[in-house]
């Protein structure tokens, strides 16, 4: 399966910027469906970014942020062609991740 | 070194230790470490999240208050048409920053983001949040310890509690 997690992450030799986009329902758990009846909460809770063995930023996330949900963050260092490793877990324990090129 | 590098681990090692005296002193019981902060330690913070008050959430993340900065600029619409897609960042000159939130009272859960900015990490943050219906943003940073606020009123024509 293709990966959720659509990550883009740019050094202009002294900071990294890093935006990231997540395909996810974040279901609040207040909305009712076609159904009528609430859709159960889902969402991711905790989003991760890894540079070199180190965690560069951390994601709590409630019910509130948007569906397929957006970030942008930026750290310093960070090297041309070096990894960011990109993973998230929701409230029903599902994860992805990802590692893509510091471009 | 940081009070960031230093809080966490010096109180997990507390905690530790008052742990293993409970288990040693009392035999086999459940011990859980109810006094420390979602703030000072590494794991999602579960109550904060489901607060209904922002005083609340805010104690409960941080333990204590924040104090209205203007070094902390919050970057919202003044009118979001959808409130399933509001863009909201905060940028900030302060130093030592270690951690940012974003709440909005007017939703069912007050709480909406937080995020952990280790050293070396840029104190600017964007993303998207829902907004059920009109309502002030709060943006509170943390940096050398102290809680530093934003906040505006984002009006919503079309309230997005669901997305």
């Amino acid at each position: 399966m293709a990966s959720t997690i659509r990550v883009r992450a740019i050094t202009n030799g002294e900071i990294t910027e890093v935006q990231t986009l997540i395909q996810h329902p974040m279901d609040s758990g207040f909305i009712k469906g076609e159904n009528g009846e609430l859709t159960p909460a889902h969402f991711i809770r905790e989003l991760t970014f890894e540079h070199d063995g180190r965690i560069v930023f951390v994601a709590d996330w409630g019910t509130a942020v948007s569906k397929d949900p957006y970030v942008k963050f930026s750290f310093k260092g960070g090297n041309k062609g070096g990894d960011l490793k990109v993973s998230w877990i929701d409230n029903k324990g599902k994860t992805d991740a990802t590692i893509v090129k510091i471009q | 070194m940081t009070p960031h590098d230093r809080f966490p681990a010096m109180r997990r090692l507390i905690l530790k230790g008052a742990g293993s005296v409970a288990l040693a002193g009392l035999g086999v019981i459940s011990f859980r470490p109810t006094t420390a902060f979602a703030a000072a330690n590494d794991k999602y913070p579960e109550d904060a999240f489901q607060q209904k008050d922002e005083r609340e959430a805010i104690k409960l993340l941080y333990g204590r208050t924040a104090e209205p900065s203007d070094k902390v600029k919050l970057d919202a619409p003044e009118i979001a048409e959808n409130g399933a897609v509001v863009p909201i960042a905060v940028t900030t000159t302060l130093t030592d920053v270690t951690s940012v939130s974003f709440l909005v009272p007017e939703n069912p859960n007050v709480l909406a983001a937080y995020y952990k900015i280790p050293p070396g990490t840029m104190p600017n943050v964007a993303n998207r949040l829902k907004m059920a219906k009109t309502s002030d943003v709060i943006v509170i940073v943390e940096a050398g310890g102290k809680l530093y606020s934003a906040t505006k009123e984002v009006k919503v024509t079309v309230g997005g509690c669901g997305g």
